[in-house]
């Protein structure tokens, strides 16, 4: 069966990649404590914010923490799977070694997207869950069921908007061959899901639920969390996810058209 | 003659950066657009009334963090990144053996950036001067002329920290790690992100004596106009450079001697 096939590939993928990375046993020392250490930063600009203000855009400080814990988790998704991974794409191309990928007889999509892992980006998905709990804990949010799917429904739809879009500009590579900066705008806009979106003006709002959808990121599922989200957005959300997903593969498909290996 | 040398040298290496730079020009662009994070935190700043608690107004705030963008657009450093990829590759043998220290070329290369990024900056301000067109102000020319002798200085600075790091390399050969975990302090504490002036009493009692707020607050508020102790700052900086620069002499020297070229 295909699906066990990609299993066992995914399960090589893992062991090979964790036996390179724990080489560097004090790099994963030194990220933990960038982690914890971005964290507490974020949560000391939030209490500046705060400090002569009882509330951001409707949103008050105890449930500004929920869109950081959040944020928390899908950094760490991101420095995990993502980053490694996608940054590889634009090392393929310019020394050619896509061809080797593309020769495979494997999804091209899935082998550049899965192939690395970063391990020490587990620690900062642990810490984004601890700091959920205590939110949770704070807010005094009643868990169940519904509610947990529903949560589960959006934080994956998150995962994977994100996913598209760096794999979106990964793909640009083909024609740009250089595009780590492109990468580090993305980054840049990526930072403003630390915030309530309600806190913007409206124009810049208006930007990043449309042009970049960070919105739907980490303000929905934190709209879940504290109950206050309605269901034609969680909808939305849906819509949204499944039309990047299906963006993504095709642009994916079509850029490979264009690539023409290296030197020739 | 030793000094014209030495001017012809310098003069050599900028010459070949700056056309090395121009080949990069939409990386550049991509990157100066990387650096906007000061425009949306205004936004968070303004949209929500916080800078009334620090008796800032809006034009004064808006000028600061325009002026918190140019300096940090003046003052980006990546030597470490660089010397770490030529360490991993060997570059650095052939490096050692001529009669300049290599990181010279490094510093060339900074400036000759600045200078290629010097237009996209401009454009970048000509945009929020058209969207927010009060806050358009020519200071007078011995100010600009002192914020572009600090912006340089914390340039200088993060120079040198940077390289003091990439010495590491000797010994650890991925150093970019700590980097990145020296980037967090000065994310939230240089003023990129909130003026200095509004962080809360316990924080603002020590960071005076760190090199964080002469990084961007200093020169940024400087040349924005607002309230700042210009010899006083001034002072701090150089203070820190003189402090650094000796320390980065000792690791250089001691590191050099560790060194051995890759596959030795």
């Amino acid at each position: 069966m295909n699906l066990r096939k990609y299993l066992k590939v995914y399960k090589k993928f893992l062991h090979t990649s964790l036996a390179s990375e724990l080489e560097y046993k004090t790099n994963i020392l030194v990220d933990l404590i960038t982690a914890v250490l971005s964290l507490i930063g974020s949560i000391f600009l939030l209490s500046i914010f705060f400090q002569n203000n009882g509330s951001i855009g409707g949103w008050e400080f105890e449930q500004a923490l929920i869109i950081q814990s959040i944020y928390t988790i899908l950094n760490g998704i991101t420095n995990t799977w993502f980053n490694p991974n996608l940054t590889e794409i634009v090392k393929h191309i310019r020394e050619g070694t896509l061809d080797f990928v593309l020769l495979k007889p494997i999804d091209s999509q899935f082998f550049i997207s899965l192939k690395k892992i970063n391990p020490s980006g587990f620690l900062e998905i642990m810490l984004g869950f601890f700091l959920l709990l205590f939110c949770i804990r704070i807010n005094q949010i009643n868990l169940n069921l519904s509610f947990l799917t529903l949560s589960l429904i959006t934080l994956s739809c998150s995962i994977c908007i994100l996913y598209s879009l760096w794999f979106f500009i990964s793909t640009t590579t083909i024609w740009f061959v250089k595009t780590w900066n492109a990468i580090e705008v993305l980054r840049s806009f990526l930072y403003i899901g630390r915030f309530p979106l309600n806190s913007f003006s409206f124009s810049l709002r208006i930007f990043f639920s449309v042009f970049i959808p960070i919105a739907f990121i980490t303000t929905i599922p934190s709209e879940v969390f504290l109950g206050l989200s309605q269901l034609w957005k969680i909808l939305l959300e849906i819509i949204v996810t499944t039309v990047f997903l299906i963006t993504s593969r095709k642009f994916w498909l079509f850029a490979l058209k264009f690539y023409s290996s290296a030197s020739s | 003659m030793i000094s014209k040398l030495i001017n012809r040298k310098i003069f050599t290496l900028l010459k070949v950066q700056y056309s090395n730079m121009l080949e990069y020009r939409v990386e550049i662009a991509l990157w100066a657009i990387s650096g906007i994070i000061p425009f949306f935190m205004l936004n968070i700043w303004t949209n929500n009334n916080l800078n009334e608690s620090i008796n800032i107004s809006d034009v004064m705030l808006s000028r600061y963090f325009l002026c918190a963008f140019f300096v940090r657009q003046f003052s980006v450093v990546w030597v470490v990144f660089s010397f770490e990829e030529d360490s991993l590759m060997g570059k650095v043998s052939p490096y050692l053996i001529q009669p300049l220290n290599p990181f010279f070329r490094y510093f060339a290369q900074h400036l000759a950036e600045q200078i290629t990024r010097f237009p996209f900056a401009l454009i970048i301000a000509f945009f929020f001067f058209i969207f927010n067109p009060e806050s358009i102000w020519i200071p007078n020319l011995s100010i600009l002329f002192l914020s572009i002798v600090s912006t340089f200085l914390s340039f200088l600075i993060q120079f040198l920290i940077q390289s003091i790091v990439a010495c590491l390399c000797f010994w650890t050969e991925k150093a970019s790690s700590i980097e990145r975990l020296l980037f967090i302090p000065t994310l939230f504490l240089s003023g990129l992100l909130a003026p200095v002036v509004s962080f809360p009493a316990y924080v603002k009692s020590w960071i005076y004596l760190t090199p964080f707020p002469y990084l961007i607050d200093f020169p940024a508020n400087l040349l924005s106009g607002n309230e700042t102790n210009i010899s006083g700052g001034l002072s701090m900086q150089i203070l820190w450079i003189l402090l650094l620069f000796p320390l980065f002499k000792k690791i250089w020297s001691e590191g050099t001697k560790k060194y051995t070229a890759m596959g030795s």
